[in-house]
């Protein structure tokens, strides 16, 4: 474990030396630096790993594993959010610094490498996490050590904690607006709900089927589930035929998403025969898909990558620079990015790198830079957002047909459980 | 009538999609059929080689695309004996590398494969990046063909089905009408007496391995028409593939085409009566009861113990 750590205090004669250095800069702009740059013992009364130039942050992904796939957008966006603070001169006149930990798509392996960052490095926030069984790894851990995580993805909902901020969209504000357009727009009686069989699609079509039954007042004719990983869906597309629902609802993930698409269309059916949406492709998955293989349907989602406003143009072209012409943008790459900007905000709302003060000073907090418009942190920890309908492109891309007002986030739905 | 009319085209279609998932099973399963139940090797980068097959087209596809779009339609054919070419020489490497140490200890090929596999999967990840990527399929493979109004056949389902029907053909063929079959045959029989009678019991094992991972390459390749290219995409047929070499008994071919087909119906139906998760359940514990009964599986070749 020793080699692991590196020694917290360098050696007496280095030390020196770096003060000497360290000095330098300090005494010729103390004048003007000081009104930015509190002392470390006003902004860090907790010990975190904050110093007078800089504050180390935890980045907690899967860099490689299955979930490699999904997360390393994320990782991109958050780090580039970091490179664009830096550049502005950080945050409370410090410059941040990663240590980025792997996940490796190890729920225990996240729990693990949580507790690492809390406990050992001390960082007063971590950007991580994808996946709801990881995000439920780390969760006692944060609220044990009292940290504080920046969770990108949208989720099924149904949790609240002190020590998190969920800058996707839970479950209902994905669902509701998505399915009160396709049934406004395409006169839908009928559903057919679809996912891959574990939680996040069993809850959101759970919402689903209570919204559809329950609001709109029109009929489920169909609710199933496939093994993760499933990669033959020939029955499946037999008993849509057979049942010939006014929308196909579909929640499927990972490569049984692209096998899904696939199937579908060389089963004959495509946008002009059969109404599809979806709330699990983005651009990301559109990548292995094939954009012509699923071309005219829709998606439900916050954030497109084609959304027009000058936030979101500048936000794609700085993504594009760091990370090459080809790279898409997917919902979740964008709420990864809001992570580090809404932490910025809220620690210098706080004056305070404290997670406690931090914690405290995130509701109420804005952001109207985001690439996805504005989005507002909600005494509940979840952001106040938009939901777009997409219609998927032949390129990979999706053109915005619908967009919703801004949708207030209710983890806990009553009469949605 | 009306009824037939109506429920006649799913009857048709749900027909044909048993089939085409027999021949999927078959096809991934033909080439693990060699390796582990003529050598005894448990492979667990199996589905890696399958992954080397799908990039290969994918490579292919971006290739002809840049350079030669006017080849397209062709592309998938050449695709498919390059993604051959690569496994095998891939496999013929690891065997050489690898495996040939390891044949009197199949709990060790076991690990040591699965470490294979794991270094595999990242080095993909390294090479063609962690986002699954997708080949650009010739316009013939896409979309269905529709013999009567309502049945739609996929013509993705009818070219596996037919590569499948010729490979399976060219590997009975090699196994049971060659000079060369017969000499694996034989080792797998007796190695030391096949060593007596003067077969290079060594190049015949690489030869077999070898070919055992190119015909996982060409599954590779074929798949990419109805799922995913990614750096793990291999691991979501290795279940299924090992399940159904070993409920049709290892060391038979014939045992894993009825295997593939067994496994295929049951499950098909299955899905269509009930639900996926619910027919995976159920078919599973059909083959652990079968192999609890007959540990052998469907087919065994008798052997004098």
């Amino acid at each position: 474990m020793s080699d692991r750590r590196k020694p917290a205090i360098p050696s007496p004669t280095r030390r020196r030396m770096l003060q000497g250095i360290a000095a330098l800069p300090v005494l010729s702009l103390s004048g003007l630096s000081y009104a930015n740059t509190p002392p470390t013992s006003k902004v860090n009364t907790t010990g975190l790993a904050v110093t007078d130039k800089e504050v180390i942050v935890g980045q907690l992904h899967s860099a490689t594993g299955t979930m490699a796939i999904s997360e390393t957008g994320s990782i991109q966006a958050e780090q580039l959010a970091i490179e664009q603070i830096n550049a502005m001169g950080g945050i409370l006149g410090r410059k941040i610094k990663i240590i980025q930990e792997d996940g490796a798509s190890d729920w225990p392996t996240f729990a693990e490498k949580a507790k690492k960052l809390l406990v050992n490095d001390k960082v007063p926030a971590v950007f991580g996490c994808w996946t709801s069984a990881s995000r439920k790894a780390v969760l006692p851990v944060f609220e044990k050590e009292n940290g504080l995580l920046y969770y990108p993805t949208f989720y099924e909902g149904l949790e609240q904690s002190k020590n998190v901020i969920y800058t996707g969209q839970e479950a209902t504000q994905q669902i509701i607006a998505g399915l009160d357009w396709i049934a406004q727009e395409k006169k839908a009686e009928t559903f057919y709900l679809i996912g891959s069989d574990y939680i996040w699609p069993r809850t959101s079509n759970k919402i689903a089927r209570k919204h559809i039954e329950n609001v709109l007042k029109k009929k489920v004719v169909g609710e199933e589930y496939y093994p993760l990983g499933h990669t033959q869906f020939g029955s499946l597309i037999n008993k849509i035929k057979l049942r010939k629902p006014d929308v196909v609802y579909a929640i499927v993930v990972g490569g049984s998403n692209v096998a899904f698409y696939k199937q579908l269309k060389a089963a004959g059916i495509t946008a002009e025969k059969q109404t599809l949406l979806t709330i699990s492709v983005t651009e990301d998955e559109l990548l292995g898909i094939g954009g012509e293989n699923a071309e005219g349907f829709y998606a439900a989602m916050k954030y497109f990558q084609s959304l027009d406003n000058p936030n979101n143009k500048k936000f794609v072209e700085a993504f594009k620079k760091k990370y090459g012409p080809k790279s898409v943008i997917g919902d979740v790459t964008q709420a990864a990015y809001l992570g580090p900007w809404l932490w910025k905000a809220a620690v210098e709302k706080a004056g305070s790198f404290d997670v406690d003060k931090v914690v405290a000073a995130s509701p109420g907090i804005e952001l109207k830079t985001a690439p996805e418009g504005y989005v507002k942190v909600h005494e509940n920890h979840h952001l106040w957002s938009k939901t777009r309908i997409g219609q998927i492109q032949k390129d990979g891309q999706f053109k915005v047909l619908y967009e919703s007002g801004l949708i207030e986030p209710d983890p806990f739905p009553k009469g949605y459980q | 009538m009306s009824w037939f009319s109506e429920y006649g085209p799913i009857l048709a279609m749900q027909g044909f999609n048993a089939l085409s998932l027999f021949c999927v099973l078959l096809l991934m399963a033909l080439g693990l059929a060699i390796i582990f139940g003529q050598m005894g090797v448990i492979n667990m980068a199996h589905g890696e080689f399958l992954t080397i097959g799908a990039y290969t087209t994918y490579l292919f596809s971006t290739l002809t695309q840049t350079y030669a779009p006017a080849l397209m339609p062709g592309y998938f054919l050449v695709a498919i004996v390059g993604a051959f070419i690569f496994a095998f020489g891939f496999g013929y490497l690891l065997e050489w590398a690898l495996i040939r140490h390891l044949y009197r200890r199949p709990l060790d090929t076991l690990l040591a494969t699965w470490g294979v596999s794991l270094g595999m999967q990242q080095l993909f990840r390294s090479t063609f990046g962690a986002r699954e990527v997708s080949a650009t399929l010739p316009d013939w493979l896409m979309g269905s063909w529709q013999p009567v109004e309502g049945v739609d056949i996929p013509l993705n389902g009818m070219f596996v089905m037919a590569l499948t029907a010729l490979l399976t053909l060219t590997l009975f063929l090699l196994l049971f009408r060659s000079g060369w079959g017969l000499e694996v045959r034989s080792t797998v029989q007796n190695r030391m007496m096949a060593g007596a009678v003067g077969i290079n019991t060594k190049r015949v094992d690489r030869m077999t391995f070898a070919l055992g991972c190119g015909i996982a390459g060409v599954a590779g390749a074929a798949f990419t028409t109805i799922g995913s290219t990614g750096p793990t995409s291999g691991s979501l047929y290795i279940v299924d593939t090992f399940l159904t070499v070993v409920f049709g008994g290892a060391a038979s071919l014939f045992g894993t085409i009825a295997s593939a087909f067994a496994i295929a119906q049951t499950q098909a139906n299955l899905e269509f009566f009930l639900n996926g998760s619910m027919a995976k359940v159920l078919t599973l514990s059909a083959v652990v009861i079968f192999l609890m009964v007959r540990p052998q599986g469907l087919f065994a070749i008798k052997v004098r113990r």
